[in-house]
């Protein structure tokens, strides 16, 4: 057998902190065999990161390589390298850098400079390693952007990364990578940021450019679904350790260490039985979420929310120099409705107008036409009617619970201010009150009450969601909407959270619009889909017949993109790479919808709905 | 484009009205003119001609005539007792103070005060940036702090003090007298190459001393701007890509953290007029600070008007160019918009 094309032995980083230092990376030994995938696995902070940075050698300032070794086979010919003796600095390390080891990052929107073309960096990755003059290099950047799957290569080139969709701009991330034919990619969670199609679409170029250039892969990644699609060996990393490596077969048919089986438990799965219950790797403990009780409060007899056919278009301006203006149907026709004690999952890829459709329900937005009817048991009433007293009532009856959890809560505020600011603005209670208030609020969702005092930094993602979480519940509220709660949280987390909200829902008998791009997740949480794309609900069911019987090609497309952590349910990457699902005019019939037509929406089973085309409803009539 | 610089005018001409109105009023605020004072003096001192020939110039300029009719008339939208002859028609009106026409009052200041301030911005990004470059990469380095320090200290000096301590010991150690913007001699003179070279050796101080202040404020703003822009996820992208770090650093998050700055061009130029009126007054700089603060205190209005008119058209297009600049140099600003 070849040697490795990498070797990592004994790698220790150690970090400088005010506090002394800290070990990030520990007595880490694995290998990359060359032309295969091997997939980093590990929670935030595990140090999988660090040791991608420590390969490439542009770790941050306070971090260095205080032992072991990096051992790099060039299969180009050359001797083997131990990377952790060279200088960040020195030559032969920039020589490797992008030449020989390229990487790619989670974040396609900062990864790229906004000031610059894609075409130029791209090409200047090549003509940092290669001797070849500008006009050559455009070229071939030109060959890797259609390479990767660039509808117009040649405009790219030109294009600025805010011209291009989040699919793109990680692609073009890739052509940047791959454009020096490196031997080894280093994937630093690349699909993370993406929807679950554009995320299924990104892995599969990935194995595909693996298959056509013989490179080596370490993806990092937390993503168990993707680790079982893509990869062939696992390493599991825990705090700078590794737990468990070995063959995706044994890893995944045969997990031995705890830590690994815990982490297999918290991901949510199509094939769960009903009723069964994420294990999250830290449960949240909570003395008096057992106790709490419902508020009594008359409840109404229809749902309690209720949106009927509203629309939203919005006008974009081309460009800051030119006056051409064209519309956009945010939101098409949507009706919506939320029985109270329930959760109605909406869910769609990004642009598809969920956001929007949540905005409009808070009335952070008002709609072009339609209504959004609030029930608080005394009847349905318009939301965007209301006025004085009643809208006070209202904002206190819908709370929202936002995505991220680091940019939602104001870093100036201790936990104390955060929670009660709610109580201040609708002037409940007296202090005394709102301590009592707090502390109880802290304690359902799990925290422990000495962190009054403390600023939101000094929590750990999952935390500070947990907190929004108390924040919104601070004014007993009767609906939570819910957009992407969980989607900015690691699996072990993810799961704790979801938990706590399904918790909160029975306790408080609470109703959830939960907005998301991840089918699984909302497939434990909702027991009623909305399936959202292109401004149109297309389809709509209770969970059960929705996953049983997905009847539009958008939803069978949503369906078939989520990597299941199960390697007897692999993707299918080839029904996947037609790719035009998302387009209203390239569905099927009977589902084609064109020139911005609403369709009908037609019962299929008792309230599984599906939208079709006015053309063959016409016909059907 | 083209609609762009269109609308731009627009609206550039009606902020310029506007601001002519507003300094006109605001100088006419204060009760009687130039001439009504000084014929009062005169009358108490009993010399009736030169009260004739001030009166006479109350009739020539028609300060008899309401506010809002000398105003029209300055700009030159209504006719005046010499017809049309007002800022649009390029007659700048009269001083009353030098009695001589306000062109000849600010001449040679005018472009003298624009040399001394192009000096200093010069000077001010010249010396700012590498420091702020050097301080930015090498956060919390002996360096670093050096160079606050100094920033520090340059922030806290009032730079009238510094002209004065520079005005008495550059003449104790070294005799040379560092007041005006050119040897004595040259007062007056046309200029000759020998009076360029005074120039130019005079220009030093005042460039120093009033360069200090903008220079440690740039410092410790460019600084701050290049830590969040070497934070980004795009500089790690393009070492990752084997760039060698200087080249990373100046293609990518310098350029990024210039933005800021060009949006201050605006905002510079009349800044450099107001600002330095101090140091001109104690280093007795022919410009037009110490010119409009006599004028305003002796309610010289033309002179004054026109003065602050001036300015006002620097910042009008300060801004346009800034915002062109922009524009050219952020494409998300030239392209986007769509969001």
């Amino acid at each position: 057998m070849d040697a490795p094309l990498l070797s990592i032995r004994q790698l220790a980083v150690d970090f400088k902190a005010e506090s002394g230092d800290f070990r990030a990376v520990d007595d880490l030994t694995f290998d990359i065999p060359k032309g295969k995938t091997v997939a980093l696995v590990g929670e935030s902070g595990s140090g999988k990161s660090v040791t991608a940075q420590a390969i490439l050698q542009i770790l941050p300032k306070k971090a260095h390589i205080s032992g072991g070794s990096i051992l790099f086979n060039d299969p180009a010919g050359g001797k083997t390298v131990d990377i952790a003796e060279l200088g960040p600095t020195s030559d032969a390390m920039h020589a490797m850098r992008g030449g020989r080891i390229a990487m790619i990052f989670q974040e396609p929107m900062t990864s790229l400079s906004p000031l610059h073309t894609v075409g130029d960096q791209i090409s200047e990755a090549l003509m940092i390693h290669a001797r070849v003059g500008r006009a050559e290099a455009d070229k071939r950047t030109e060959e890797v952007l259609a390479r990767v799957g660039f509808p117009d290569p040649r405009r790219a080139l030109r294009n600025y990364p805010f011209e291009l969709s989040g699919g793109l701009r990680q692609r073009a991330m890739i052509a940047m990578a791959l454009i020096t034919r490196p031997a080894l990619l280093i994937a630093d969670e690349p699909t993370t940021a993406l929807d679950v199609t554009t995320q299924a679409q990104i892995l599969d170029l990935i194995k595909e450019l693996q298959a056509e250039t013989g490179m080596s892969v370490l993806l990092i990644t937390h993503d168990l679904g993707v680790v079982a699609n893509v990869a062939d060996e696992v390493v599991v990393m825990y705090r700078g350790r590794v737990m468990e490596a070995g063959s995706r077969e044994e890893i995944f048919r045969n997990a031995q260490h705890p830590y690994l089986q815990a982490l297999m438990r918290a991901v949510p799965r199509f094939a769960m039985e009903e009723g069964e219950r994420l294990t999250p790797i830290r449960e949240v403990k909570s003395a008096s979420l057992a106790r709490v009780h419902a508020v009594d409060r008359p409840q109404p007899k229809g749902p309690i929310l209720k949106a009927e056919g509203l629309i939203k278009c919005f006008t974009l301006r081309s460009g800051w120099f030119s006056g051409k203006t064209r519309t956009v149907r945010a939101v098409n026709n949507v009706n919506l409705a939320l029985p109270a004690g329930t959760t109605l999952g909406l869910v769609g890829e990004s642009g598809c107008g969920k956001t929007t459709v949540s905005k409009m329900i808070m009335r952070a937005m008002r709609p072009d036409s339609g209504r959004v009817l609030f029930d608080d048991g005394t009847g349905p009433r318009d939301v965007h009617g209301l006025e004085g007293d009643a809208l006070t009532a209202y904002r206190r009856s819908v709370q929202f619970i936002f995505q991220d959890p680091f940019s939602s809560l104001n870093p100036r505020m201790t936990v104390y201010e955060l929670l009660t600011e709610p109580l201040r603005i609708h002037n409940i209670g007296t202090s005394d009150e709102r301590y009592a208030r707090v502390k109880q609020l802290l304690d359902l969702v799990g925290l422990d009450q000495r962190s009054l005092r403390r600023y939101p930094h000094s929590f750990s993602g999952g935390q500070r969601q947990r907190l929004g979480i108390a924040r919104a519940l601070a004014l007993e509220p009767r609906v939570l909407l819910c957009d992407e709660p969980v989607s900015a949280l690691d699996v072990s987390v993810q799961a704790q959270v979801l938990n706590l909200l399904k918790d909160l829902q029975s306790a408080l008998g609470l109703s959830y619009l939960f907005v998301s791009h991840n089918l699984a997740v909302v497939d434990y949480i909702a027991d009623t889909i909305a399936v959202m794309c292109r401004g149109y609900i297309v389809e709509e069911a209770p969970k059960t017949s929705l996953f049983r019987n997905p009847v539009h090609p958008y939803t069978q497309a949503l369906l078939a993109a989520v990597p299941d952590p199960d390697i007897d349910r692999p993707l299918d990457f080839g029904k996947l790479r037609a790719g035009r699902f998302s387009h209203p005019s390239e569905w099927p019939e009977p589902f084609r919808l064109v020139h911005g037509e609403a369709g009908i929406m037609k019962e299929i089973e008792p309230g599984h709905r599906v939208r079709l085309g006015s053309h063959r409803a016409r016909e059907a009539a | 484009m083209i609609r762009f610089l269109l609308r731009r005018f627009v609206t550039m001409l009606v902020t310029l009205l506007i601001i002519s109105a507003l300094v006109f009023f605001i100088i006419k605020l204060p009760p009687g003119d130039f001439l009504t004072n000084q014929i009062a003096e005169l009358r108490a001192q009993g010399e009736s001609a030169s009260i004739a020939k001030a009166e006479f110039l109350i009739q020539q300029y028609g300060l008899d005539k309401p506010a809002w009719q000398q105003y029209l008339v300055w700009i030159g939208v209504m006719p005046g007792p010499n017809g049309f002859s007002g800022l649009l028609q390029g007659d700048w009106g009269w001083s009353f103070e030098f009695d001589k026409p306000v062109v000849d009052v600010v001449g040679d200041a005018l472009w003298l005060t624009l040399l001394v301030n192009l000096a200093v911005v010069i000077f001010i990004h010249v010396v700012s940036i590498p420091i702020a470059i050097y301080s930015a990469t090498r956060q919390y380095s002996v360096g670093d702090y050096i160079a606050t320090f100094i920033g520090y200290i340059g922030l806290a000096t009032p730079s009238f003090l510094l002209a004065l301590i520079l005005l008495y010991y550059m003449n104790r150690w070294f005799g040379v007298s560092i007041g005006g913007l050119y040897d004595a001699q040259y007062a007056g003179e046309d200029w000759t190459w020998d009076k360029i070279k005074s120039l130019l050796s005079h220009l030093i101080v005042p460039t120093l001393v009033i360069g200090l202040a903008g220079t440690a404020a740039m410092i410790r703003r460019m600084r701050a701007n290049l830590l969040d822009e070497l934070g980004k996820q795009y500089y790690v992208t393009a070492k990752a890509k084997g760039l060698r770090p200087t080249r990373a650093l100046l293609k990518y998050p310098f350029r990024m953290s210039l933005n800021p700055f060009i949006a201050d061009i605006g905002n510079l130029l009349p800044h450099l007029i107001s600002g330095s009126v101090l140091v001109s007054l104690v280093l007795s700089l022919p410009t037009v600070g110490p010119i409009l603060l006599n004028a305003l205190k002796s309610q010289d209005q033309f002179l004054a008007g026109f003065i602050l008119m001036f300015v006002a058209v620097l910042t009008v297009i300060g801004m346009l160019v800034s915002d062109l600049l922009l524009a050219l140099l952020d494409p998300r600003i030239r392209l986007g918009g769509s969001r």
